[in-house]
């Protein structure tokens, strides 16, 4: 499943795609940042409440498929701008944390 | 042996620009050929360390050395030291304040982080001068 494909089989808000036809190969959901620096696998969706820029850094060293900003949490000022810079493909949706991991765990 | 050295001032002021240091050595160390495994190591630890200067001492200086069968991580700081190395490496031991946990730092995670993505790490700290850390991926 691509990070585009994800996101219209379940109508995320796609926020920033510059990387529409990367593959999602797992998952991992947390906050706090560098629990999630030690647990995320790259090509793994990451879902999240955590909003600001510093998300950008850790997904640019972890190398996932894709932030997935969950519970309809919006990007600080700035995030945007950061993932389009980096590369990073960035999702929202209203949904809870675990209502998203349940969308990915049923499409992989 | 020879060496390539890569040399970053931290700026302690500036959260939102935290990492960038960590960011570029990962490119470099990809245009130099690394896995992919030996850069996330390495920019992860890095990463941690920045973001331990950056909360706790208000910046600091990064060294990063290439050799051709290990790459050293230096990281020297002015800030207040740590008492007590032993309870900061202990996983969820944190002093960070409030307004930094609430940016999702502060797990306690980030000394234990930086041992578990590095081969050896060493750790001088003198209260009220500053810390200095080393540590070494094999490649």
């Amino acid at each position: 499943m691509t990070v585009k494909e994800l996101a219209n089989a379940f109508d995320y808000e796609i926020l920033c795609l510059p990387d529409e036809a990367r593959e999602i190969r797992g998952g991992y959901a947390g906050d706090l940042l560098s629990w999630v620096m030690g647990k995320l696998d790259a090509d793994s969706a990451w879902v999240t409440i955590m909003s600001n820029v510093n998300i950008i850094a850790v997904a640019t060293l972890t190398d996932p498929s894709c932030i997935i900003l969950s519970e309809g949490v919006s990007p600080d000022e700035g995030v945007l701008a950061r993932a389009e810079q980096q590369g990073i493909n960035l999702l929202s949706a209203k949904k809870t944390t675990f209502e998203v991991c349940a969308d990915l765990a049923s499409m992989l | 042996m020879d060496k390539v050295n890569f040399h970053f001032e931290i700026d302690g002021e500036n959260f939102t620009s935290a990492g960038e240091a960590s960011v570029r050595i990962k490119k470099m160390l990809r245009e130099m050929g690394f896995t992919p495994e030996i850069i996330r190591r390495v920019s992860v630890a890095m990463y941690e360390g920045e973001i331990n200067m950056v909360i706790h001492a208000n910046g600091g200086e990064a060294d990063v050395n290439v050799f051709c069968d290990r790459i050293e991580i230096i990281l020297a700081d002015r800030g207040p030291g740590i008492p007590n190395i032993d309870l900061a490496m202990q996983e969820g031991y944190s002093t960070a304040p409030d307004n930094i946990r609430s940016l999702g730092f502060g797990a306690g995670m980030g000394l234990p982080n930086m041992k578990r993505y590095t081969d050896d790490m060493k750790i001088e700290s003198e209260v009220g001068k500053g810390t200095t850390i080393v540590m070494t991926v094999n490649v």
